[in-house]
């Protein structure tokens, strides 16, 4: 299937879930975080659609003014065509459904996305952190993330500005 | 009871620590922690120039530093809509599968040291030294290369090197008989992994378990035959999947039989791709001034020695990338082997992990 029969096929179902891409983003289908989890089920359990594989799962932050982001490729080994899926989480809070349980892959993405933005999955069983150890503070890969200072008595060196 | 395995223990395969709960031998559940070596790659990416960022895609896979350049200068060139010249695209894949062969070469030698079967190592370390040797000849390193440069490659190919690497194949292809010999067919290696560790196709799929280890549970997949990256659509070569030879479809001895196989298809790609590369051309020719791709994102797979190695990389038209996702192989390969290890004995989890071939440097980042 093409991206715009993915698409209407998305919307034929979930016309309210799907929302306006923001202008120069043509190639991914921007959707609705709240009914996240019955789209999920409908792409995986649809035999037209059945992306049966989670290709790549990327948390984002698109500055420290706006709101974060979840992208998610997908892939269906069967028909093989593939689609991207975003989603828009808030900043202040960031909760968004898990599909942990649809995509077993989700389950370390996610715990990473976790650990580097702090984006709440909900529903997944083992929210916790997989990079970075269970005390450390703050969400690294944001954009306004200030390293702290010292971790456990051992200082954190600083990235300098500009690399020369 | 629970064990603890690691950080430090000898097949693991880097720093990884993991929590075995026991029930007498029989182990009921694995958790793994990982995180010891996380420098936090994709942070330092968002503070450096695009051709930065290349020596820092070597350190993730530091066995396969080759195709962890060419999956990012893809990415980095299908985002700036970049032809590299047709020799370029040779050297690339003539480097690439020899660091496969180089890459599986480690696998299987270690994977036999963990079952406890030294002298296999000991052969293809001899083996592998000399691809690395081949390497140090084109690059000046033996292992991190920073070789293959967005729009081109660092250096063009030495004298002779076509020739030696032709005389290295006569060499090498009848070496692959010897390890056959000496470990693939060993009774004592059959019965440590045969049917242990077994892998369905379905559960592979869903942890986006890639390569090696998802063809030998009879997927028939490849990135470099159904999503053609580079010239790889020019070369013919087989896809080996798994057959459950001595037991079952996706054993562990079927994991470590597919990258045996591989090793023969890289060789018949490497042949072709000696016999056709250009005679002269200027690798230098399309390495642009300044790299600075227009806004937009683009994700890549290729497929680097442990699997689906994927880039996601987004530029907001600046020389530095907004934002870069590696998406490593080896990470969905160690989160299936919590459930991979259910219920099998406390000495064949060494066994299934070290089929997965992991490591720790790429899944940390």
């Amino acid at each position: 299937m093409t991206f715009e029969e993915i698409k209407s096929a998305i919307t034929a179902k979930f016309s309210d879930a799907v929302l306006e891409n923001p202008e120069g983003e043509e190639n991914a289908i921007y959707l609705d975080s709240r009914s996240w989890s019955k789209i999920a089920l409908f792409l995986v359990s649809d035999k037209d659609l059945f992306f049966n594989q989670l290709e790549c799962l990327t948390g984002m932050d698109l500055g420290s003014e706006t709101s974060l982001e979840v992208r998610y490729n997908f892939h269906s080994m069967e028909h093989r065509h593939k689609v991207e899926i975003r989603l828009t989480v808030d900043r202040k809070d960031p909760k968004i459904p898990s599909v942990e349980q649809i995509w077993r892959m989700a389950d370390w993405f996610e715990r990473e996305a976790y650990d580097m933005y702090g984006i709440v999955f909900e529903g997944h069983r083992d929210m916790t952190r997989i990079l970075c150890p269970d005390d450390w503070e703050g969400w690294p890969l944001r954009k306004d993330y200030e390293v702290q200072d010292t971790y456990h008595g051992i200082v954190v060196p600083k990235i300098k500005e500009g690399w020369e | 009871m629970v064990v603890n395995m690691g950080p430090q223990h000898p097949s693991t395969h880097g720093v990884l620590r993991l929590k075995v709960r026991t029930d007498g031998e029989i182990v009921s559940d694995v958790y793994p922690v990982i995180g010891y070596l996380h420098r936090c790659f994709e942070k330092h990416a968002e503070n450096l120039t695009y051709d930065q960022v290349i020596p820092f895609t070597d350190r993730c896979d530091y066995l396969a530093s080759m195709n962890m350049n060419f999956g990012y200068v893809v990415a980095v060139e299908e985002l700036m809509d970049i032809k590299v010249p047709e020799r370029v695209e040779y050297i690339r894949i003539i480097m690439g599968e020899l660091n496969r062969i180089a890459s599986h070469l480690l696998a299987l030698g270690v994977y036999g040291l963990d079952i406890g079967a030294f002298t296999p190592f000991l052969y293809m370390f001899r083996d592998r030294e000399r691809i690395l040797d081949m390497f140090e000849l084109v690059c000046g390193a033996r292992l991190l290369y920073n070789y293959m440069w967005v729009g081109g490659v660092s250096h063009d190919l030495p004298v002779d090197f076509i020739k030696n690497t032709f005389n290295f194949l006569d060499y090498f292809e009848p070496k692959v008989k010897e390890y056959n010999d000496i470990l693939t067919y060993n009774k004592i290696f059959i019965e440590r992994t045969a049917d242990i560790g077994v892998l369905p196709p379905e559960v592979a799929i869903s942890y986006g378990v890639s390569g090696p280890n998802l063809r030998a549970s009879g997927v028939k997949w490849d990135v470099r035959r159904d999503e053609p990256y580079s010239i790889y659509d020019k070369f013919n070569f087989d896809i080996p999947v798994g057959e459950g030879k001595m037991g079952s479809v996706g054993d562990c001895w079927d994991r470590y039989w597919v990258r045996m196989r591989e090793i023969e298809e890289s060789c018949k790609i490497l042949r072709q791709a000696l016999k056709d590369i250009p005679e002269s051309g200027d690798v230098h020719s399309m390495i642009p001034k300044k790299i600075r791709p227009p806004k937009g994102s683009v994700y890549r797979r290729t497929e680097s020695p442990r699997g689906d190695l994927g880039y996601y990389i987004v530029s907001d038209g600046s020389p530095v990338p907004f934002r870069l996702k590696m998406r490593s192989p080896a990470f969905t390969a160690l989160s299936v082997f919590g459930e991979l290890s259910k219920g099998w004995m406390l000495s064949d989890i060494i066994a299934i992990l070290g089929s997965l071939d992991i490591v720790l440097g790429e899944i940390d980042r």
